[in-house]
């Protein structure tokens, strides 16, 4: 008989229904992903009891682990799909949608508060005028170097599943927010504009929602120092706030 | 001040900087005070007068102790109701220390209270306070088991908030610098339990 592969599915048909669990048998293939196994399923949507389901819902783009699309728990663990080998799962395999976010459909969430969250924090280099207003300063290569770490970020939303303070008590931004917080604040052009930044993450949505789990650091899988940024970003506020309290 | 800077951010930090200080500098204060009873009822005694004979001391209590911990353990209960439960997919070492801080936080709530109800209230309704108080306190083992719990537990939630306290205000950034930090909490939990527990021993002695 063929190997075969279990996977328990958390579904949910719509944004306001409840949730459930249902199984799918499917063959084994080597070298198959998460993706592969709902591709299986999504080819044959019939359930372990036999009866013809609707297809699982899911989202993907990149299938090389650089778009955060297909994020979901697998195992109970906040990860991409795409680069989670079924060799290395087990013949039993649990799916479930990040909950933190909205459930729109079975492994599909809306991400959209972090897009929301990005503008809050003004997560860009203004550079716009009415005229050119030349090359910005040369950043040091040692700055460019640490930069480039912290840009790798795909706004995955992992960080924030994993994260005991995004809760629905509380309003943490969550640490991928804050780490953009700290690149632009890196960018020599967009340090120009670093105390607006700071201001933002002083808030009650900000840094201070922050509990030091450091949760993110260990799940975020393009390994950014997010903890690091986190209190990097805590040293500046200090600064900030003896400076403003005294000076202003 | 609150028109300068964000109010949460302003209560948050005088949160954390309060469990250091005072509160923190009270609880080493308090504890070492207390390790006088290991040199037996006259020691402990003349502490306790010494104490007592400070000027301004209810002055002192107020603002330096009672105050700061009712704002820290009000503020600090809501904080430790926020969180969703991680831990049982991600038990990760310093996720059990974030959990556990907001549990000591509770138990060291509870614990203060009944202390403080048995001790301090006692005390200012007339109950002299010397070795004899904490003897009759601590003569059944249940009133020992639960100073014993308090004790680890106040003891455990200012050693490793003084770990989160280093990382809040961004003393401790970069992994080296929090893992160092650690090891200093760590060391700041045995010493501190040690000389805690020998002193409530002492009176059961
Ligand atoms: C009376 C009841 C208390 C409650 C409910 C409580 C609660 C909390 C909570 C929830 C935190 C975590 C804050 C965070 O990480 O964001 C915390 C932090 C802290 N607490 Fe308490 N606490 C209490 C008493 C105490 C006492 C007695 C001490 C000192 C001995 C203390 C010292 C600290 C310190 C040093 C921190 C770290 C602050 C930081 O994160 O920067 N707390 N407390
Ligand atoms: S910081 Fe890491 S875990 Fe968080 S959104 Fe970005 S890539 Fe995902
Ligand atoms: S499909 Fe892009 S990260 Fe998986």
């Amino acid at each position: 008989m063929s190997r075969k592969i279990t996977l328990i599915v958390t579904r949910q048909d719509g944004p306001d229904q409840p949730p459930y669990k249902e199984t799918f048998v499917i063959d084994y293939r080597p070298n198959m992903n998460v993706i592969g196994a709902l591709m299986e399923i999504r080819k044959n949507p019939v359930n372990a009891k036999g009866e013809r389901v609707a297809p699982v819902a899911w989202e993907m783009s990149c299938l090389e682990e650089v778009c955060g699309a297909c994020s979901m728990v697998i195992n109970g663990k906040a990860r991409q799909a795409c680069s989670a080998l079924i060799d290395k799962l087990g013949d039993t395999i649990t799916l479930e949608p990040m909950r933190t976010f909205p459930v729109v459909r079975d492994l599909i969430v809306d991400r959209s508060r972090m897009f929301e969250d990005l503008k809050k924090v003004k997560a860009w280099v203004p550079i716009d005028g009415t005229y050119d207003i030349g090359p910005g300063p040369r950043m040091p290569e040692v700055e460019r170097q640490m930069a480039y770490e912290l840009s790798r970020c795909m706004m995955c939303g992992v960080c924030l599943e994993v994260c005991p303070n995004v809760s629905p008590r509380s309003k943490f931004m969550g640490a991928a927010i804050m780490n953009q917080v700290r690149l632009h604040n890196t960018h020599p052009t967009g340090a120009m504009h670093k105390h607006e930044r700071l201001e933002a993450i002083m808030g009650e949505e900000g840094l201070e929602g922050c509990g030091n789990s450091q949760n993110c650091v260990q799940a975020c899988p393009k390994g950014i120092p997010l903890t690091t940024s986190i209190a990097a970003l805590r040293w500046e506020t200090t600064r900030y706030s003896i400076k403003k309290w005294m000076f202003s | 001040m609150a028109t300068v800077l964000p109010r949460s951010f302003v209560s948050r930090r005088l949160h954390s900087l309060l469990g250091v200080i005072p509160i923190g500098a009270f609880l080493i204060e308090h504890l070492i005070a207390n390790y006088s009873a290991v040199g037996g009822p006259e020691k402990f005694e003349a502490t306790v007068r010494w104490i007592n004979s400070l000027p301004f001391v209810l002055l002192m209590e107020i603002f330096f102790i009672y105050l700061p911990i009712l704002f820290h353990a009000a503020l600090g209960v809501v904080i430790a109701f926020q969180p969703k439960n991680t831990l049982p997919n991600y038990g990760y070492f310093r996720n059990w220390m974030f959990y556990l801080q907001r549990l000591t936080g509770l138990i060291t709530l509870i614990y203060i209270a009944w202390h403080v109800w048995e001790t301090r209230v006692q005390a200012a309704l007339g109950q002299p306070v010397n070795f004899e108080m904490m003897k009759n306190i601590l003569d059944n083992p249940v009133s020992i088991a639960f100073y014993v719990i308090g004790i680890l537990s106040t003891v455990f939630h200012f050693s490793n908030g003084l770990w989160s306290f280093a990382v809040s205000w961004g003393l401790a950034v970069g992994p080296r610098a929090q893992r160092q930090m650690t090891y200093v909490s760590a060391i700041v939990f045995v010493f501190l339990s040690y000389v805690g527990l020998m002193a409530l021993f002492a009176f059961i002695a």
